[in-house]
């Protein structure tokens, strides 16, 4: 694809991420630690766990994010799965949208992790969209090494922190 | 040295008054790796006006801590001085001097003239030589310039005894970081070099990562998250005023650098989960794609003449420095260590290439020729990364980060022969130097 089509393309995508900023965004607390300070809505507007159309269940029920090994962007089959009910709820409540953002450990450089980052969150866009999820419901972010999630320095704070993070968002903006 | 002067007589108001230009045997061959310091007496120097006096004493001590900060020097303690200075003027007592061992001795004279603005001048002594070392010196400039000015002379002892160029009178834009790990803020800040005149140049709300100076020194380029998404930005030194730089906007842009003539800007874009090196021409706006390959391309920096681009790319499975031309081309892989190479930066002299090393845990910053041969490490700790040069290609600035919950950054600086290592003052954590050219 070109850079022009894509340019088109981003118009209406850039708007949904100008309401972003704004709008409701449905972070697992820090987990998301979105640019813009992600998280804007209280718990009630999360819905109960056990509804399976919430913010909540796919939080936390299903779970927002899914795990890498080290230097690697490859689903695990743990994390496809985890995916598939992530799709299958986006399928189910086709008023969200969702950033997945992409992360990584402290064991790099910052602009590798940067790239790194992207590949994860493209993962996962990809996997979603072959689930029958609209990519243009979809948007990545990668924060490298800039945002983890568990600060200490051996491999059980750097496994939490290798994810990609698929941040719901409210409204229907496409 | 004449356009040098020329510049700095524009800005400052320099000129020569003496004009012994000679060449004595004092020398220090930075190559060869420095032992044992030179030893310099440096005694306080003369307030000519009364209200000089602070000034006077503030130079000579930013003087004394340039050339001891480099490693090369050792000052002798004014304690131990047998001669006492009484005038700029008064002629050198070389016996004094040689009878506690100092080999240079640099003498000064502080005035503020009637317009306000203060008068520096200096002289440098090979005092085993018992002549001068080139010509006494004099700069003017406003009272706020007065560390400039002390920079300056720094500059002009240092290259005379060393035959390389100074550094002193340079700045580093750098990243500014505070709160916790897991939720950083990160504020752009400019300093001079030693970590004086530090001044914030975005306000933390939005995460900043990885500013770079123009050679010119008046604009830098960083990648912001202002937009939520991170995309590269130019702020205009002097006005802070900043532009998205015009890329597509879809893309996540990064890693961005100037060409030595500022009129191209380097820089990685991610498509698809896939990052790629391009060009974009700041005068006409055209985008020019200069890698195409699934693997990861980034860190691009020119060569000091612009015909050449060093860059990281993981196509052969982990990361790996490359050069290409600087219109993109066949890459030719330089580095062939154990472990992964990352974030290169070609030396201003154009003989090295400073860069990230990362094996077996541990992080390093460490130069090779540009061919790849005599690498060097010359530091190691839990994380060192993001190298920068000094002005004269001798002293590498870089982020070295501790471990742990409550690990935070700072900078450190250390000479090319892996000596000298220090802690960069900046007043709190802070991380991805930049260190502009000497200002003019």
């Amino acid at each position: 694809m070109t850079y022009l089509t894509k340019a088109l393309l981003l118009v209406a995508v850039l708007a949904t991420a100008a309401c972003n900023a704004n709008a409701n965004r449905f972070g697992a607390g820090g987990a998301g630690a979105g640019g813009a300070g992600a998280g804007g809505i209280g718990m009630a507007g999360l819905g109960s766990p056990s509804d399976p159309n919430s913010p909540a269940y796919f939080n936390q029920t299903i779970g927002d994010r899914v795990l890498f090994a080290v230097d690697q962007s490859t689903l695990t089959p743990e994390a496809q799965g985890v995916l598939r009910q992530q799709a299958m709820w986006l399928n189910n409540n086709p008023s969200f949208t969702a950033i997945i953002e992409g992360h990584a450990d402290e064991q790099g450089t910052r602009e590798y992790n940067l790239a790194l980052g992207a590949r994860r969150a493209s993962a996962v866009q990809d996997f979603l969209v072959t689930q029958g999820v609209a990519p243009n419901r979809l948007r990545t972010v990668s924060y490298g090494k800039e945002r983890p999630l568990a600060v200490c320095s051996n491999e059980s704070c750097w496994r939490e922190n290798r994810r990609a993070v698929t941040v719901l968002s409210a409204g229907g903006m496409i | 040295m004449i356009g040098w002067r020329v510049l700095a007589a524009a800005l400052l108001g320099l000129f020569a008054v003496m004009a012994h230009a000679q060449q004595g045997p004092l020398r220090i061959e930075i190559t060869e790796g420095v032992i044992e310091p030179l030893p310099f007496a440096i005694p306080e120097f003369q307030a000519e006006t009364a209200n000089a006096a602070q000034f006077a004493r503030d130079i000579t001590r930013v003087v004394a801590a340039n050339l001891v900060g480099t490693g090369l020097f050792r000052e002798i303690s004014p304690g131990s001085f047998i001669s006492t200075v009484t005038s700029f003027d008064a002629p050198v007592a070389y016996p004094d001097w040689r009878a506690i061992n100092a080999q240079a001795l640099v003498t000064g004279a502080v005035s503020v003239a009637g317009d306000g603005r203060i008068v520096v001048k200096f002289r440098l002594f090979d005092v085993f030589a018992g002549a001068p070392l080139g010509e006494g010196l004099q700069f003017v400039g406003d009272q706020g310039s007065w560390r400039r000015m002390a920079h300056k002379v720094a500059d002009q002892v240092y290259a005379r005894i060393t035959g390389e160029g100074g550094y002193f009178d340079s700045r580093v834009v750098f990243v500014a970081e505070s709160g916790p790990k897991d939720a950083r803020i990160k504020r752009l800040a400019v300093m001079d070099y030693d970590g004086a005149n530090l001044q914030y140049l975005t306000d933390g709300s939005a995460l900043v990562i990885a500013p770079r100076i123009s050679r010119a020194g008046d604009r830098i380029l960083y990648t912001s998250y202002e937009s939520g998404f991170p995309a590269i930005y130019e702020m205009n030194t002097a006005t802070l005023q900043r532009t998205r730089l015009p890329v597509p906007a879809t893309n996540m842009t990064f890693a961005p650098r100037y060409s030595p003539d500022g009129r191209t800007v380097v820089f990685s874009l991610t498509e698809g989960g896939n990052t790629d090196i391009y060009s974009l021409d700041v005068g006409s706006g055209t985008l020019r794609r200069l890698t195409n390959a699934p693997s990861i391309e980034t860190a691009p920096s020119f060569s000091p003449d612009g015909s050449r681009i060093v860059f990281e790319s993981d196509r052969s499975g982990n990361q790996q420095l490359y050069i290409m031309p600087a219109g993109g081309g066949e890459a030719t892989r330089i580095s062939f260590g154990p472990g992964r190479y990352g974030t290169p930066v070609w030396s201003p002299r154009g003989d090295l290439i400073a860069f990230t090393k990362q094996n077996a845990g541990r992080f390093h910053i460490g130069v090779m020729r540009t061919d790849g041969s005599e690498e060097r490490l010359l530091t190691a700790s839990f994380l060192d990364e993001g190298p920068t040069w000094s002005p004269n290609g001798r002293v590498i600035m870089f982020t070295r980060e501790t471990a742990g919950a409550g690990g935070a950054p700072q900078l450190f600086s250390v000479d090319i022969s892996g000596r000298n290592l220090r802690m960069v003052p900046t007043n709190g954590s802070a991380s991805d130097p930049a260190w502009s050219p000497l200002l003019p």
